[in-house]
């Protein structure tokens, strides 16, 4: 790759779209029209210059393909990020996903006409059901956090609908997400936070205080951000409910529960599923996630419209009609259309099918033992500050005595090892924290080197603290001024000068 | 099958250093009657019979390239996407990522998100864009919660036309029903032939936001300059739903003063895939940036003098901020943001510019020779882009039934959402649509002004 020195002395690795342009360069060309021209509108309706790069096809490919080699991924590598999940993406599932009679309907055609794509929905709303334990799916949400938003708005409908207003608190343990508390927020509700007992369960006395007549509900992670499947769970569910809430399942860590548990069975009233974590969506760089969302029978009919159904009912000769409805009392739409159909639904299906019940369990339990192996090997090393069986992850303290070394300096020196550090810094009640998720797609062998590595480091952070608070040092880039970042916001590309002169 | 690289030697080892005997036995703390459900679900298949399953699936429905013509558009639009742009979003580097945390080992996706950024912050004409949200209809609902932050909750109004997208509204409805907020303008009985300036009457002391959109939902071409300058006399705040198409031939939103911009990029790269997942663009004026919603990537310096990006002002996000957050978005659409960031750079100004010309030119073919037929006509006179209103001689639904028995989607059908407008078809025309389609639409709507 080329290195540009500009002025202050900052070397350009990879030159932006706009940094490679050449006036007059042109890339994919579209056909000639077949029509009889029409004049274009007034010129006061028209812009003025289109500040677009100029380009070959040939100079996009390699821009591209250079990016590209400075990300790291789980195709590439070990990829052990706490609490999200970054299992291996089958292939065959972006093949599914593009079939041309996929990726070519229009979400508003007729539904005679896409009697397929409606069938893929309608199935994947049984099956996400069956593997939860709930009474109704919505397959609308775009992502975590929005199904999170979609649970929260039916929750306040469901008490409004009882006339119940003053339940605006909602119960929210002091380890989960911070996307629970956010979208609380987005609906204008309290929150009062929860603490965690020494065994890194729900502490009852706490959440027996804070149940009152104004509680909307409670929002659970289970297993919760350390990892702990919660030893009371039942307990827990009982005494908010009996209080008159609801539960919420944060399902960020369902892959812990596959045909080990239905958070339905347990009591919870809703949960939404991320596809992009448990059901092997590929994270893509920050999404396009998938969050459907389950309720229980209390909560079916404030669903967001429309969900999928059988509209005339089949028989031997005839398949049944699928379409759409909306149900009664809907907290409305969630987004445009019907949610992450292509890229969400289509991969999901394809995992799910070729997995069955069986295969399922297996995800699962691998992934608590992989989890489980990495915290035995790591025990005698690192701190565990909850110290039990862990489920499909576990925290560990980047810290060690008589040393100045942080929790982020062991996440930078991983990538000198070649692995992707784990979460660090959440969850907030453990200090320095490293949040570890192996997954179950790992091999003993890649456990082993990553344990390995973390020995190690554990080793050089008292004998060569330096080398961890400058590490990175062979990644194609160092450690980052971000305080550079957020004082001087350049937040877009410099045009070339001149260029939005030119028509 | 599964993808547990594991063999039983090896679990039996790792179990062994666990210091359990089972892999049952790590689950102790489930509630034993619930422990270890039966599911009911089908039998797993191998790669090869679920690629055959997919494809019977797949089998069940009609497409819009191989078998049928089609003229709907309505917020998702068949648009051509060179093949440089799957190659690109196929290789595993980005697609197998995760959001860009570690920026030492994520700068493909936080320069090609930045250069996103550039480009739909160019494009609208606007400042700064952020990485994405969920669809056009979810940014316009972040829209309003920018400008109820912006004025703390205290402007207590939006103002929203009713030829904004009936599904975009609708996601504005849902989002904002915990604000408190008063709607005002969204009726879809009112007159649909005045021009945007009639809503000056809702816009007041109290109004924070007024969303108009761009073309509207009828393809409308209006200059909301005026509107704009009316709004922003009462201190309101303007936000244009914008078509990405669109802009590469038209004024800007910036142009016009519009203080956020939003709208679905799906049209720039993303297939129809029946409707999701697609890509909602969101571009402000720099000074409401910390009131923005979504992730940022700004430029810096590395350690060793390199120019690189990171994810910045993270302190407005979620896992800061917690519920005082202006959104609890996390995950969006950053592998579409790369989509359309691809499909931008390599049709290039010129390849955009062909594209837009040809969705005009094809659109006003169509229109032209539609409006000649007896009994049919256009509905409005003002300008447009690529859509158009169809008035037909009887009900839209029995006009689009004749057309599908004749293998065409017609258009969308504007009496589901607009009661005066049951004989009105939205129709969409792109650079996919040939003369040769074009005229068997015309030759079928002929026979139905026959019969």
């Amino acid at each position: 790759m080329t290195d540009i020195s500009v002025s202050q002395n900052v070397k350009i690795v990879e030159p932006t779209v706009y940094e490679l342009s050449s006036v007059g360069r042109r890339g994919v060309a579209m056909p000639a029209s077949d029509v009889p021209e029409t004049a274009l509108p007034e010129k006061t309706l028209l812009r003025t210059s289109l500040p677009m790069p100029e380009l070959a096809e040939v100079d996009v490919i390699r821009h591209y393909m250079h990016l590209s080699r400075f990300n790291y991924s789980v195709d590439g590598g070990f990829y052990p990020l706490g609490s999200c999940t970054m299992k291996y993406n089958p292939k065959i599932n972006e093949d599914t996903c593009r079939l041309p009679r996929f990726i070519y309907t229009h979400p508003l055609q007729p539904i005679e006409t896409v009697q397929g794509n409606l069938a893929l929905m309608y199935e994947m709303q049984e099956w996400l059901k069956e593997i939860s334990g709930f009474a109704g799916v919505t397959l609308q949400p775009a992502a975590g956090a929005h199904g999170e938003f979609t649970g929260v708005l039916m929750m306040a409908a469901y008490h409004k609908s009882r006339g119940d207003a003053r339940r605006t608190k909602m119960l929210i343990p002091d380890a989960a997400h911070g996307t629970n508390p956010a979208s609380v927020g987005m609906l204008g509700m309290s929150v009062a936070t929860i603490p965690s007992d020494a065994r890194g369960n729900v502490d009852l006395e706490a959440l027996e205080t804070a149940c009152d007549d104004t509680v909307a509900g409670m929002m659970l992670t289970n297993p919760n951000t350390l990892g702990m499947f919660d030893e009371n769970i039942e307990k827990v569910i009982k005494l908010v409910k009996d209080c008159g809430g609801l539960m919420y399942g944060d399902g960020a860590n369902l892959n812990a529960l596959l045909g080990i548990v239905r958070p339905g069975d347990l009591g919870f009233d809703v949960m939404h599923f991320n596809l992009h974590k448990t059901f092997s969506v590929p994270h893509g760089g920050g999404g396009p996630g998938s969050g459907p969302v389950g309720v229980s029978q209390r909560l079916v009919d404030f669903l967001p419209s429309p969900l999928v159904t059988i509209v005339e009912e089949g028989d031997d000769e005839a398949a049944p009609l699928y379409g759409f409805f909306t149900p009664k009392q809907t907290i409305g739409r969630m987004k445009a259309f019907h949610g992450h159909f292509g890229g969400g639904l289509v991969r999901s299906y394809t995992y799910i099918a070729m997995h069955g019940a069986e295969g399922l369990k297996d995800v699962s339990q691998y992934a608590v033992l992989n989890a489980n192996y990495l915290q035995a090997r790591l025990r005698k090393t690192y701190k565990i500050p909850y110290d039990r069986i862990c489920m499909h992850e576990f925290v560990a303290e980047g810290q060690f005595e008589g040393s100045d070394v942080r929790a982020l300096d062991i996440a930078k020196r991983l990538m000198d090892y070649d692995f992707h550090p784990p979460t660090n810094y959440f969850p907030l009640i453990v200090h320095e924290a490293l949040m570890i998720e192996p997954t179950e797609t790992e091999n003993k062998d890649t456990l082993d080197a990553f344990a390995d590595a973390l020995i190690k480091i554990a080793e050089e952070s008292l004998l060569q603290p330096e080398l961890l608070h400058s590490a990175p040092h062979i990644t194609p880039f160092g450690r980052m001024d971000e305080v550079k970042a957020a004082r001087e916001l350049v937040l877009c590309c410099w045009l070339p000068e001149g260029y939005d002169l030119e028509k | 099958m599964t993808y547990i690289p594991i063999s039983p030697k090896e679990r039996d080892e790792m179990l062994k250093i666990i210091g359990v005997g089972t892999l049952d036995e790590l689950f102790d703390a489930v509630p034993k009657k619930h422990r270890f459900p039966k599911l009911n679900l089908p039998q797993a298949l191998s790669e090869m019979e679920a690629l055959a399953l997919l494809g019977e699936l797949a089998a069940g429905n009609e497409n819009v390239r191989e078998h049928m013509i089609s003229f709907l558009g309505a917020g998702a639009y068949n648009h051509y996407i060179p093949a440089v742009v799957d190659h690109i979003l196929r290789r595993g580097e980005f697609y197998t990522a995760y959001t860009p945390y570690q920026p030492e080992i994520s700068q493909g996706t936080l320069q090609s998100i930045f250069e996103y950024q550039s480009l739909m912050a160019n494009l609208t004409g606007m400042e700064v864009s952020n990485a994405s949200h969920y669809d056009g209809a979810t940014a316009a609902a972040e829209a309003v919660s920018l400008a109820h932050a912006q004025f703390r909750g205290k402007r207590k109004k939006i103002v929203m036309s009713p030829t904004v997208n009936p599904q975009y509204r609708a996601v504005i409805r849902t989002y904002t029903q915990g604000m408190g907020l008063e709607e005002a303008g969204d009726d879809p009985t009112a007159d649909l032939e005045a021009g945007p300036e009639f809503l000056t009457q809702f816009i007041d002391d109290n109004t924070s936001l007024v969303i108009v959109q761009y073309p509207d939902f009828f393809g409308r071409i209006y200059d909301y300059a005026k509107l704009i300058d009316a709004a922003h006399a009462k201190g309101a705040l303007v936000c244009v739903v914008a078509n990405p198409t669109a802009l590469i031939m038209l004024k800007t939103p910036g142009e016009m003063g519009a203080d956020i911009v939003v709208g679905d990029a799906q049209p720039f790269g993303i297939p129809l895939w029946y409707g999701g997942p697609y890509l909602g663009f969101f571009t402000t004026k720099k000074s409401f940036v910390h009131k923005m919603a979504g992730r940022l990537v700004g430029e810096t310096v590395d350690a060793r003098g390199q120019r690189a990006y990171v994810l910045t002002l993270t302190a407005r996000e979620q896992h800061i901020k917690r519920e005082r957050a202006t959104s609890n978005i996390c995950t969006n659409q950053g592998l579409l943001a790369l989509a359309s960031a691809v499909y931008m750079s390599v049709l290039g100004k010129s390849g955009l510019q062909e594209v837009a010309e040809l969705c005009y030119q094809k659109a006003h073919y169509a229109a032209a020779e539609l409006s000649k037929i007896d009994g049919f006509g256009l509905c409005f006179s003002e300008p447009f882009f690529h859509e158009f209103v169809l008035c037909c001689p009887k009900p839209a639904g029995e006009v689009n039934q004749h057309l599908l028995e004749n293998g065409i989607i017609g258009g969308y059908d504007l009496g589901e959402d607009y009661p005066a407008l049951k004989d009105h078809l939205l129709i969409a025309v792109t650079e996919m649509n040939s003369r040769e389609e074009i005229d068997t639409l015309l030759e079928a709507l002929k026979e139905v002004s026959h019969d």
